[in-house]
């Protein structure tokens, strides 16, 4: 399976990442090269197996109905490049 | 068990150049899940707080943190599609489904794509007495909500409130069962009453606790049957187009006669329906295309690795089944087998929870008729007209019975009662009080009557010949003695004194 370089900029768009023109054709090759081994491993019989999602026998946690956390507004924008009012402000969105 | 039976409403049909349009809907909604603290944080799900006050690290994207799933919120999931009669999935699996937006830090939103907790169920859409459809459900998941955008507050930004990011939601989709835009109303009416008696979502459209993307598409008669028979067969159909985010019944129902008329528009001049999101404008009355969310549709949905699947014992579903309330519609039919009510009545009755349990209090040891009309017709009509409802109502369901009672004992007239009720509603007090203290009695005693109607007829001769050459005229007299005794002469005593003493 090829990646060409139009998948790999459309990748990069949906994922914003920044990718210089000169990154497209390597990163097509890597992306290429990925999905072989991937298609490699679909040629193993699988059927009649369960999906593996834990090594141990592992239960989802689980935390009860209850309020542990808030209240720290200063904390949560302290990184917001611009905050206002106490709301996060950005480049309008709206159409 | 429901022992009603039903016919199904006819489809909405739209004339066109070419001949008639069925229309096929199917719907999306969010309904947020009735919790404390939020899917996958301990921030709070509070309303209505000062923005940005009930983030959790959690909430925000921290690096590092992670989710860990609020039990409550898988139960009442559960608890939903158990009162959808669906099935409940014991192993389900949270999904991420990517995408960037401001209101949404961790660049995804956790979600259930391929193995959702809820199954196949369904709902019972009333149109009218006797006349309803069972709207097929398909699945119901679970999923974090997003912040909240407000871009009218600066001419250049967006400000961004995390309150609401990470508050659980279910996401109820309905097969495309729904064929008109009524119809569309009260299958969103139907599910916001289920979960209003499930308490697992407060309904409340206005804070957007209910929000509804509607998915609709136009067919010739004939192809939706063709679509059933086929096992759903969606080649039989038309092409949709989404209608994202309704949160007003009103809309709903303008959004999809605009949206239906302009699919057919357009496939009757030889064009063809595009399959995309378009977002109704309620000041304009006509849809638009979202176009520039096209490209951000490609979601890329894999396995969140920060979350287990999420498993459940059917002993855990077997103990929220047992707590199941009974649902509106055994309520209402046992209010029409049990009490003897109409089906309207019932259905409004059944509406609330509250309501029903007020009727039943008032019912209880009287007569099941009386009490619907009461109930219906003078007490939710004057609490409707005042903006009230039954838990602010100025008569208790005691009161109310009271007044049933002196009526039922044949102490007032239906008339009086009405007066009393006023009485009751403005003043307060126990109603038998009421009748006693301000003689309000009704006038039983035939002697008394008697003298009233002889007095009238004594002090009106022209009317009697009048009376006497044309029956109907006696109405007249009837009219006459209930004024003089003030309303509380038993009205058929009076009627058939004065057709004796006339000799009509």
């Amino acid at each position: 399976m090829s990646v060409d370089a139009q998948t790999v900029r459309k990748v990069a768009k949906l994922a914003r990442i920044a990718v210089e023109d000169h990154e497209v054709e390597p990163l097509a090759k890597e992306l290429s090269g990925i999905l072989d081994w991937v298609e490699q491993l679909q040629e193993v019989d699988v059927e009649g197996v369960d999906p593996m999602t834990s090594t141990v026998p592992m239960r989802l946690k689980r935390r009860p109905d209850i309020v542990t956390d808030g209240n720290r507004r200063d904390d949560i924008l302290s990184n917001a490049p611009d905050a206002r009012e106490g709301f996060f402000a950005v480049p309008k969105v709206v159409e | 068990m429901l022992d009603l039976t039903f016919s199904e409403p006819a489809p909405k049909v739209m004339q066109g150049a070419t001949g008639p349009w069925e229309l096929v809907i199917g719907m999306e909604v969010h309904a947020q899940v009735s919790s404390t603290a939020k899917l996958f944080s301990g921030g709070s799900t509070d309303f209505g707080s000062e923005p940005n006050s009930n983030v959790a690290l959690v909430d925000a994207a921290m690096p590092g943190m992670l989710p860990v799933i609020n039990e409550f919120c898988v139960e009442q999931a559960v608890r939903t599609g158990l009162g959808l009669k669906a099935e409940i999935n014991l192993r389900s699996v949270f999904d991420r489904k990517n995408y960037f937006y401001p209101d949404l830090p961790q660049g995804y939103q956790i979600s259930q794509f391929k193995y959702p907790i809820v199954g196949e169920g369904e709902v019972l859409v009333d149109m009218e007495p006797g006349v309803a459809r069972t709207v097929r459900v398909e699945r119901i998941h679970l999923e974090q909500d997003a912040g909240k955008s407000i871009h009218d507050m600066d001419p250049s930004m967006s400000f961004v409130d995390l309150n609401r990011t990470g508050v659980a939601l279910m996401e109820i989709v309905s097969r495309p069962d729904i064929r008109g835009p009524e119809e569309a109303a009260e299958y969103l009416r139907k599910l916001r009453q289920l979960l209003r008696y499930l308490g697992t979502c407060d309904g409340n459209m206005q804070e957007g606790s209910m929000r509804a993307d509607v998915n609709v598409s136009v067919c010739r008669p004939g192809d939706y049957e063709a679509f059933r028979e086929g096992g759903d067969d969606f080649s039989k159909l038309g092409t949709r187009c989404e209608l994202k985010n309704m949160n007003s019944m009103r809309f709903i129902q303008q959004a999809i006669n605009f949206e239906a008329r302009r699919q057919i528009d357009i496939l009757e001049d030889g064009g063809s329906i595009d399959q995309e999101t378009r977002l109704y404008d309620p000041n304009k009355g006509e849809t638009r295309s979202m176009r520039s969310k096209e490209e951000a549709h490609d979601y890329r949905y894999f396995p969140d690795p920060d979350l287990l699947p999420l498993e459940i014992e059917q002993a855990w579903v077997d103990d929220i089944a047992a707590t199941l309330p009974e649902l509106p519609d055994e309520k209402r039919a046992r209010f029409m087998s049990d009490y003897g009510v109409t089906e309207y009545d019932a259905s409004v009755l059944a509406a609330d929870r509250a309501d029903a349990d007020f009727f039943e209090q008032v019912a209880k040891g009287r007569d099941g008729k009386a009490s619907a009309n009461w109930v219906v017709n003078e007490l939710f009509g004057r609490l409707n007209k005042e903006g009230l409802g039954v838990a602010t109502s100025p008569v208790s369901a005691e009161q109310l019975g009271g007044i049933i009672d002196l009526i039922g004992s044949g102490d007032i007239s239906g008339k009086i009662a009405k007066e009393l009720f006023e009485i009751v509603w403005t003043e307060g007090g126990d109603p038998a009080e009421i009748v006693e203290a301000r003689d309000m009695k009704q006038v039983t005693d035939t002697g008394a009557i008697e003298a009233a109607v002889d007095e009238i007829i004594a002090a009106n001769p022209e009317k009697v010949a009048q009376a006497q050459a044309k029956p109907s005229m006696a109405g007249w007299f009837v009219g006459q003695v209930m004024k003089a005794t003030g309303g509380k002469a038993n009205p058929q005593a009076v009627q058939q004194l004065v057709k004796q003493k006339l000799g009509v």
